[in-house]
Order: structure tokens, then sequence, then C-alpha cells
């Protein structure tokens, strides 16, 4: 009889803790004991989590909640257009503050509404609760009015969701499940609590204590393969730190800083990690991937050791998987053990919080230097320079005299600088965001990785935008995305939520019309979408924008970009949307194909780089 | 790929078993058998997992696994330090002339006659997948009518209990 292995890497460490204190609030306590209805219940619980801002939409089943929600002082409700919005807004709001996002819905179609949110932030690890309303618990199963199975709907998609039908439960559902969200690796959690259930008589008990045996939240990372890591990194030659989104979600940047100015190993930070490490740090050579940097390709194709921090190896970093940085040892630290050897063979697991990874790995590293002293990684860097300076991220100006895409979102990166939010849809717009902004905090680029949800750019700036009420927030958006959620500029507009809104306005569907262009012989089905430049333009997103209750601008040429990007930060008081009308032939480049080796990366279409120039020299 | 049996230990809450078997097909695995009933704490159920795997990917999936929050335990019982076993009913058609041969395959693979009617007899028989195999194989020239298995149960040799530690993590 033997153990499988690798299961619960903290039993192994130390004891898992079988309960954890929660964190009582004033309303918590204020409430303790008191009879109100579950609706009252539920309400007081999200107050006693400690949450302040909710996005959603009320329905028959929900409804029950929305009334003492109409008293709460603690509590603003941001009403959306429609519930997919709720979703991204809190993914937004959690992925710029750190904090749980709340959405809250009906049942039925409101609850199906938030199905890709919850997917999306289960692929990214954001931490976000989601509150639906169920028909009453007598009803459940026989297919009543805007009944669904939310819970069985949501099983794969979630990190945990639970069904309560007994009022007695609403506070302990509901704390267990912030507990869970942001506990271990973040995900979303889903309460889907039966109308009866909110209608009845309860006594409120905010629970003390967590009691959850089989969950765990993470293992401390273990001394050996923290030393191990450590000899690594003091004797590697070519040695590159694949920092993924786990870094951000950890709020381990710092650390990330130290170990990097300590090892003098070359960083990549993938399209999650974006702003982990400034752009502007001498040793980051760009973000990996499909639409990476060469450098940062390069580095981790001829790595001798690879030190994988919060990052999952995903298909769109590795390329084809088997040809995938072949000369490289692997280490991988992660807090989720599934992670580590999920995709690639690993030579060094740690598991843990990466903020406890760095404080371990930090003074291991130095003791390797002070006994043998620091590496000679000059031969190495004079290879990642050769490359940087070599093929650097640059574009080919458009000739049909529409603006350059990527000179639109450069500029917008330098004129509202590194202290904007910035979040993206999915596509093109995307890509260039991710590589002609220049991040230097983490929590300041906002994206759909993982499950690439178009859509998601407007709600997540919306949401930001709640979170960080000081900050500039940028949705840098395509007008395909646009065209998928742009009615919660409505909700921002009538709620104070002056967001910008850049539409990259290439009048196409323009990523997939990019590989029509490179892989269906130009044969352009299905993605002409009528909104640019000498189009009949419908809709005419200025007209949109103004219809919403936004300021409208439109730019058309290179020459008037700066001064509607300064008209639009000068707007503060309402969202603004500007239509930059684009270039639709400008494709996205460097690009590893899709199911190919990260060898085969084009600087530019048909042009590949030359890998070995200082091995050869 | 080769045969593993897992005994995963849940908190007897309600959907764990769909979660379980939810979470092996979507990441496809075939599962060849599934049982699951209450252990000797009512708050444990302990379902029985057999399926065909290589050992990357079943160590995957046992991690996959160990993430839902109401699975406590997943211990693989490997097959020659566990008694595993299943339980199988067979209706087969006999009337009395043909009685006496199928009651001899009975008798033999110690199975027993729970039904008897005038053409037809209810075989109850128990063991090990390759035993029950057997059985069916021998049972092959008569006239089977029915058959219903169970999934394999398997408990592992020696005075160690798996149950006992994750109890101890229930009731703390």
């Amino acid at each position: 009889m033997g153990q499988v292995r690798a299961p619960k890497p903290s039993a192994l460490m130390s004891p898992a803790p079988a309960s954890t204190r929660a964190t009582a609030t004033s309303a918590a306590a204020l409430h303790a004991g008191q009879t109100m209805t579950g609706a009252q219940s539920l309400i007081r619980s999200l107050e006693s989590a400690g949450v302040t801002d909710i996005f959603g939409l009320p329905g028959g089943a929900i409804l029950p909640a929305y009334d003492p929600l109409f008293d709460s002082t603690q509590l603003r409700h941001i009403l959306v257009r429609h519930e997919q919005g709720a979703g991204h807004a809190a993914q937004g709001y959690a992925h710029a503050t750190g904090k749980p996002g709340v959405c809250i819905a009906t049942s039925g179609p409101g609850a199906t509404n938030l199905v890709t949110p919850i997917a999306d932030a289960n692929m990214d690890s954001i931490p976000m609760v989601a509150i639906t309303g169920q028909v009453a618990a007598g009803m459940i199963g026989t297919d009543a009015f805007q009944e669904a199975d939310i819970v069985g709907i949501t099983q794969p998609i979630t990190k945990h969701n639970v069904l309560v039908t007994d009022p007695a439960e609403i506070p302990k559902a509901v704390a267990e499940a912030f507990y869970i969200a942001t506990h271990g690796r973040p995900g979303p959690v889903l309460v889907d609590v039966a109308k009866s259930a909110l209608q009845s008589q309860t006594t409120f008990h905010w629970p003390e204590r967590i009691e959850l045996p089989g969950f765990n939240s993470g293992a401390r990372p273990h001394a050996k393969t923290i030393q191990e890591a450590a000899r690594l990194l003091a004797t590697a030659r070519r040695p590159v730190l694949y920092v993924g989104g786990g870094v951000i979600r950890s709020g381990a940047s710092a650390g990330l800083r130290k170990l990097t100015d300590l090892s003098g190993a070359a960083v990549v930070t993938t399209l999650m990690a974006r702003g982990a490490l400034p752009d502007s740090h001498p040793q980051h050579v760009g973000m990996p991937g499909m639409h990476g940097t060469v450098s940062a390709v390069a580095a981790l194709q001829k790595a001798d050791l690879i030190v994988a921090l919060g990052a999952r190896f995903d298909d769109r970093v590795t390329g084809k998987l088997e040809s995938f940085a072949p000369h490289a040892t692997i280490v991988h630290a992660d807090i989720d053990p599934a992670e580590i050897g999920k995709n690639r063979a690993v030579d060094v697991p740690i598991v843990g919080d990466l903020k406890d990874v760095f404080a371990a790995l930090v003074p291991a590293l130095e003791a390797e230097h002070e006994r043998h002293g620091k590496p000679d990684l000059e031969a190495w860097w004079a290879q990642l320079d050769d490359w940087r300076s070599t093929y650097g991220l640059g574009y080919t100006p458009t000739d049909d005299g529409h603006s350059s895409p990527q000179h639109v979102i450069q500029r917008l990166g330098e004129i509202a600088g590194p202290d904007t939010i910035y979040t993206a849809g999915v596509g093109q717009h995307q890509m260039w965001a991710s590589q002609f902004i220049k991040y230097e905090r983490p929590n300041t680029w906002i994206n759909s990785g993982g499950l690439g949800t178009m859509g998601f750019s407007v709600p997540a700036a919306m949401g930001a935008k709640v979170g960080e009420p000081d900050r500039t927030v940028w949705a840098i958006d395509g007008d395909g995305c646009f065209q998928m959620t742009n009615q919660e500029l409505v909700t921002c507009a009538i709620n104070e939520i002056p967001i910008k809104v850049a539409i990259i306005n290439n009048s196409s569907l323009g990523m997939v019309r990019q590989w029509q262009t490179l892989f269906y012989n130009e044969r352009y089905s299905n993605t002409d979408l009528h909104t640019g430049h000498g189009t009949r333009r419908i809709p005419d997103f200025v007209k949109l924008a103004e219809a919403m209750g936004c300021a409208g601008l439109r730019c058309e040429t290179d020459a008037d970009v700066d001064a509607t990007i300064k008209r639009a930060m000068e707007i503060d008081d309402q969202p603004v949307v500007v239509d930059f009308t684009v270039s639709r032939d400008a494709m996205v480049w460097p690009m590893v194909a899709a199911g190919t080796s990260n060898d085969e990366i084009q600087y530019a279409r048909g042009i590949a780089p030359e890998w070995d120039r200082g091995e050869e020299e | 790929m080769t045969t593993h049996t897992l005994s995963v230990l849940v908190e007897n809450k309600p959907g764990v078993l769909a979660r379980v078997a939810g979470l092996f097909s979507r990441r496809a695995f075939n599962i060849h058998s599934l049982a699951v009933g209450q252990t000797e704490h009512p708050e444990i159920s302990r379902i029985t997992v057999v399926v065909d795997v290589d050992e990357l990917p079943l160590e995957q999936v046992t991690k996959q696994l160990n993430k839902l929050v109401h699975v406590l335990k997943i211990v693989e019982l490997e097959r020659d330090k566990s008694v595993q076993r299943d339980l199988i009913l067979v209706k087969v058609r006999a009337d009395a002339r043909q009685r006496t041969d199928v009651l001899q395959i009975v008798d033999l693979f110690r199975a027993h006659v729970v039904d008897v009617a005038t053409d037809s007899l209810v075989i109850e028989a128990v063991g090990t997948p390759d035993k029950l195999e057997a059985l069916l194989a021998a049972l092959q020239p008569h006239d089977v009518r029915e058959i219903v298995q169970s999934g394999t149960v398997a408990i592992g040799r020696g005075a160690r209990s798996i149950t006992e530690r994750a109890f101890e993590r229930v009731s703390a």
C-alpha cells in the first residue's frame, strides 16, 4: 500500500492547519446572535467579510437580498448592464487591488451570464466571490422558471462552489468562500443561495473559525530544495528567471527584485506578469511566448537554468513543448503543487508562496556567493545584449495613410505613464499593449491571459477604477472586443467611474485576420467589422460613446495622436472613448506560429533571427 | 498504461462524488469502476476508483484531486498489498435439466445461488475481477440473461488504517 506521490505537501512539511481563525469585523460582532432573514444574513456576512464594493444586477431569486442591500452603508453596489460586466469588473477590481472581487446575480440567466468571467478568473487565478440567487429549495430540480444548476455548471471552472438551502449556513458559506478564494492559489468561488433560504428567519452567527480539513492553503518552501535552487543559480552560466502571474498574485515583486539583482540572471515576464519587474530594469529581456521579444524567447531556448516563478509553462510560452528550452535545468516554484511537472518535467520543485520562496532563496544564494563567489555571466550577457540590440521591438510604419496601431499604443503608454492602470481585451491590441507600453509597477497591466476573453477590457477597467479611484485607468480595446461589452460604459457614466477607452479600430477581428493573412491565403472569412475608416462605420463609436454619456473623440492620423490622447487625459468628469482608426494590415511581430518550436520564431514576416551570431563570432 | 486502484477519502458532502468523477473525465481519464460508501466515520465517505493510466498523468490527476476542498486523502492501493473485491450478480436461464451443470460451476467458484425460479437462477459471486471474469467465461455456454457488477472496493492489508488520520482532521 503506497501513498500516491505529491498530495498535499503541507502535510509533509508541517501539520496542515485544520482550522484557521476568521477575521471578525465590527459588522460580525455588531449583529452576532440577532434574528434576521437569510437575506439580511447574506448582507451582514458580506459586510463581515470586509467587502466594500459589489458589482451586480438583481432579478427574482436574488431579490430578497437586494432589499437589505439598499440599506447597507458599507456596501457600494454598482448596477451593471449585463452580468458578464459584473464578473469582469470584479476581476478588474481584484487585479488592481489584490482584494477579492465580488459580483452578484440572480438565478438562471443571471448566473449563466457569470460563467465566462468565472472561467476567466479560474484560468488567471483571480480571487473572486460570485453570489447567485437560486430558485426556492422546494423548486430545485423541477425546471422552475429561471432555474439553472449553476453549481453543476461552474464545478469545473471554480476553485470551489456551494449551494445553500439552509439560512443558518449562509454566514459559514460566505466566510469559507472568501477564505478559499484568497488563500493558496487564488481563484473564483461561487455561493448559490436558494430564495427560500433568503426569505426564512435565521440567527446570524459569523464563524469564528474556518473549518476546512481538506483545504490546503499552501506549504512552506522546503529548505533542501531552496538550497539546491541557490546552488544552481550560483553555478549556472546562462540563467533565466521565468516570471509568471503568480509573482503578482503573491505581491512578491520586491522579493523578485532582490533575487534579480543578486543573481544577475536574465528575467522574462510573461503576459500575466508584466510589471512584476520594471521593464526599465537592465536585466529584463522582455516577454516570452508566441508574441514575445526575440531576446526573451531566445534566452529561454538557450538557457542552462530556468527558474520558473509562479508560471505554468503555458503552450503560448513554450511553443512546441518537446523543443522548449532543451538545455535547461528546471527549478519550478509555485504555490500550487499541481502546476509542478504538469507540462515540463522539473528538476527542483519548490512548493510555496513566492514571498516565502524569495525570503528563503535570497539569503541562500547570498551564502552560496560568499562561499564560491559570483558566477561569471559576462558571455551570457554579451549574447543577450546582442539579441536585444539586433532584434529590439519595432514595427514597420503602415503605408496606407492610416495610423500604425503600435504607434498609438506606444504614445498612449508614454503620455499616460507608468502609474496608469491599463486593461486590454484579447487580440492584436492586447499583444501590442503588452509589448509597447512600459510597465514599471505590478497590478498596472490587467488582461485576460488564460481564457482569452474578448470584451474583457471595458468592464475590467470599470472594476479597476472602482478599486483604485485615484489612478487613471485606460482600457485599450479592439473594435471587435468593444462591441461585446461596451454597455458597461453606461454603468461608468451613471456611477461616475471615469475610465478612458482607446479603441484600436482596424475595422476587423484583427488577430483572426492576421492568421487568415498568414495561414489561410488571405481569405478573410467573416473578419470584416465595417467600423473603420472608409466604411459605413456601423456603429459610429463616437456617437455611441456620446449616447452612453461619455465623451467621444476620434483620431485618424499619426499627427493627431498625441493631441487626442492629451485631450482625453484632461477629461476627468466622465468616461472618454477615443476611436483611433488604424491600418488593418498591421501585424503582431515577433511570432511563433501555433504548434511550432520557439526556435522557429519570426522577427517579422519571413525573417528569422540568426540565433547563434554571438556564439559564432 | 497500467491499472491503478485509488482510495479517495472525502467529506460526506453533497456533490462530492460528481466533483471527483468529473475531474477524471475532464482530464480525459477512463474510469474502470467506481464505488462509494460511508466509512466507520459517518462524516467520511470512501471512493474507490480503478483507472487505466500511466504513472505521470496519475500523479497529475492525484494532485488535482487533492485540490478539491472536500477531498481529505488519496491513497493508492497496490494489488499485492491490498484486498480488492468486486460483487457480481448473474441471471442464468436454466431449467431442471441444465441446473446441475450450472450449480457445478457455482460450487467451483465458491459462488452462491441467491434466487431460484423454475427456469432461472441468480448467482452471486464475490472476488477479484480476474476470478469473476473466469466465472463469466465458464457460464458462457449457458443462457446468461443479465449481469450486474459493483465497482471494486479495496482495503490495505495489515493493521494500519488510512481513515484514522483523516478522521482526526475532520473532528479537530
